[in-house]
């Protein structure tokens, strides 16, 4: 009878280790796939500045220090696409905020606002944005509930047992985010 | 919030099988009675429900397309329109981006579809797309998206192809019985039935006749327990409910109808498309919670975008303590509010400019090629348009076509 309940026993926690097992899987997967979605929507804004800077050139005459400010963010960005979250976030943010800036001094060009191309390009950048903080936001919530699982009972022993490790967040420094002007259409 | 969605499709799950067993009864019922044999009638009934399950799987978004009139665009044809249901797919983590259509129609109004979330579509009227600025525009498609990744669409389809086999089937059972009624006395009297028939006679009808109203409440339920869940989670997605909060105003503010609408397409849409001016829609037989009371949930979000601030939201609204997302959805921790993106803050849109650029998509999609003068005229060329060049008409110029 004993043997009875010892299989059984050791059978049930067989179950339980495989499956939560392979939760810590599809979490991780889940988290991998959010960042190549980061990944995707930043290459598409290094490609989209080149295009941009390009266009608003021939239009401001006196705002070479802000176009060369995003210019050369956008080169260390790309250098930095191969280093971790941590430290990509902080290049990415100051991206951000000295795109955020040329959009700010490009409403005084009226001319510029006219122009079919750049309106177009504005569009597609104004959603590049966009997208990179969507999937930021969903890449947060997938390490979270990943992390979450490693680090609470049970699973975490099942994480460190089979060696998951948490994995690190995408967060743009706060300091960051408030020096980046708001943007605002008059 | 994943936990979230499993447990409201349990709940959704039960509704169903009383559904469900509303058809059998139905079925058997039917059978004792034409036939004395309940199991004969419950197959029957089976037969028929999965009949109209399987065009309802394979050809349902399509029939529901072609019904709504509904044209699929590309990224080209309205760049805008596509970034905001990327941005939405990303959002919510869907990993297939739907297929997007416009539907031809000043009426102001939009719906998901597709049996699963990797064959979706979502639909938006010309209408709605010319009135919304981009963060109205992303709250009704994160409101459409959620649709989608909860699987409402699924459930729907299900729960609607349950409620039209019981409303088939009692409908044919009440009309053989009322008129072919002598015919079925005289038999049963023949086949020496006693009381027990009478009782059964009696139940039956009064089934025949509530179990439709029934089917039809338990649908409604559903459909309206779906469109809290799906505000809810367009607020997460946007983490700004304020957007999809001043769409539903407009929405609510426009008194044209939906043409191409049906009562049985009508749970798909955001809001529902028959609603009457002035009727407080907070009643059994909506399929829509009322308009109103759903900006005033999302404006009470103060606090956050979580799951947990819509419903602290929804219970302040209500003056009610019963929470309406289980408790397991609250987990997720605090989630921040965004700030009002470009355009909210800025002026509405410039609605000629939009109607504009959505007639000449639409036009581009019936096969026509616009070319721009150089006097600012532009000139639509028919399909058919063979020649090298055309004059314009307003000053002459000849252009290549």
């Amino acid at each position: 009878m004993a043997i009875y309940v010892i299989v059984g026993v050791v059978v049930v926690l067989l179950i339980a280790f495989v499956a939560t097992y392979n939760r810590l899987i599809r979490l991780r997967n889940q988290v991998k796939n959010a960042w190549a979605q980061i990944d995707v929507q930043l290459k598409r804004r290094y490609d989209l500045i080149p295009n941009l800077v390009q266009t608003v050139k021939g239009y401001v005459k006196h705002e070479r220090e802000t176009l060369e400010a995003v210019t050369k963010a956008r080169n260390l960005a790309q250098q930095a696409a191969s280093s971790g979250a941590g430290e990509r976030a902080k290049v990415e943010g100051e991206l951000s905020a000295a795109l955020s800036r040329l959009l700010v001094v490009v409403e005084r060009y009226p001319d510029l606002k006219a122009n079919q191309n750049f309106l177009a390009l504005q569009e597609e950048l104004t959603s590049t944005e966009n997208k990179i903080s969507f999937s930021r936001q969903f890449y947060n919530d997938s390490v979270l509930r990943f992390n979450n699982q490693t680090q609470m009972f049970p699973s975490n022993v099942v994480a460190s047992v089979t060696g998951f490790k948490a994995s690190e967040f995408f967060e743009v420094p706060v300091a960051e985010e408030r020096k980046a002007p708001k943007v605002s259409f008059t | 919030m994943w936990e979230q969605i499993r447990s409201n499709h349990i709940r959704s799950a039960i509704l169903v099988t009383v559904m469900g067993v509303l058809l059998l009864l139905i079925g058997y019922l039917l059978g004792l009675y034409f036939f004395d044999n309940g199991i004969g009638g419950i197959i029957i009934a089976l037969v028929v429900w999965a009949v109209m399950n399987l065009v309802a799987f394979f050809r349902g978004d399509s029939i529901l397309l072609t019904l709504s009139r509904a044209r699929k665009i590309s990224r080209d044809d309205h760049p805008r329109l596509y970034n905001v249901v990327e941005e939405m797919r990303i959002s919510s983590g869907l990993e297939k981006m739907p297929d997007i259509y416009i539907i031809d129609d000043p009426a102001l109004n939009a719906f998901a579809t597709g049996r699963d979330p990797n064959r979706a579509a979502v639909a938006i009227t010309s209408g709605l797309l010319q009135k919304l600025n981009r963060d109205e525009l992303q709250g009704v498609i994160g409101h459409e998206i959620a649709h989608i990744k909860n699987r409402d669409v699924l459930l729907m389809a299900i729960s609607a192809v349950l409620l039209g086999t019981i409303v088939i089937l009692a409908w044919y059972a009440t009309r053989i019985m009322f008129f072919g009624g002598m015919a079925g006395n005289r038999r049963s009297s023949s086949s020496g039935g006693g009381s027990g028939q009478i009782i059964i006679l009696v139940v039956g009808i009064v089934l025949m006749v509530l179990a439709p109203i029934m089917a039809q409440f338990i649908y409604f339920a559903i459909s309206r327990k779906r469109e809290y869940l799906a505000d809810a989670s367009s607020a997460l997605y946007t983490r700004y409910p304020e957007g999809l909060a001043s769409a539903l105003e407009k929405l609510a503010a426009s008194t044209s109808q939906l043409k191409s609408a049906n009562k049985a397409t009508a749970p798909m849409y955001i809001l529902n498309p028959f609603r009457k001016k002035g009727m407080s829609a907070s009643n059994l037989t909506g399929t829509h919670p009322p308009i109103s009371e759903r900006i005033r949930i999302l404006r009470s979000m103060v606090g956050g975008a979580s799951f947990a601030d819509y419903d602290q939201a929804y219970r302040q609204v209500h003056k009610t303590g019963r929470q309406l997302l289980p408790a397991s959805a609250m987990t997720t921790g605090a989630i921040g509010l965004h700030a009002a993106g470009s355009e909210a803050t800025e002026q509405e849109p410039d609605e000629a400019q939009r109607a504009r650029e959505i007639s000449d998509l639409l036009w581009h999609r019936s096969g026509y090629k616009t070319i721009s003068c150089d006097c600012g005229a532009r000139l639509k060329l028919p399909p058919k348009f063979k020649a090298s060049s055309i004059r314009c008409p307003h000053c002459g110029r000849v252009n290549q076509a």
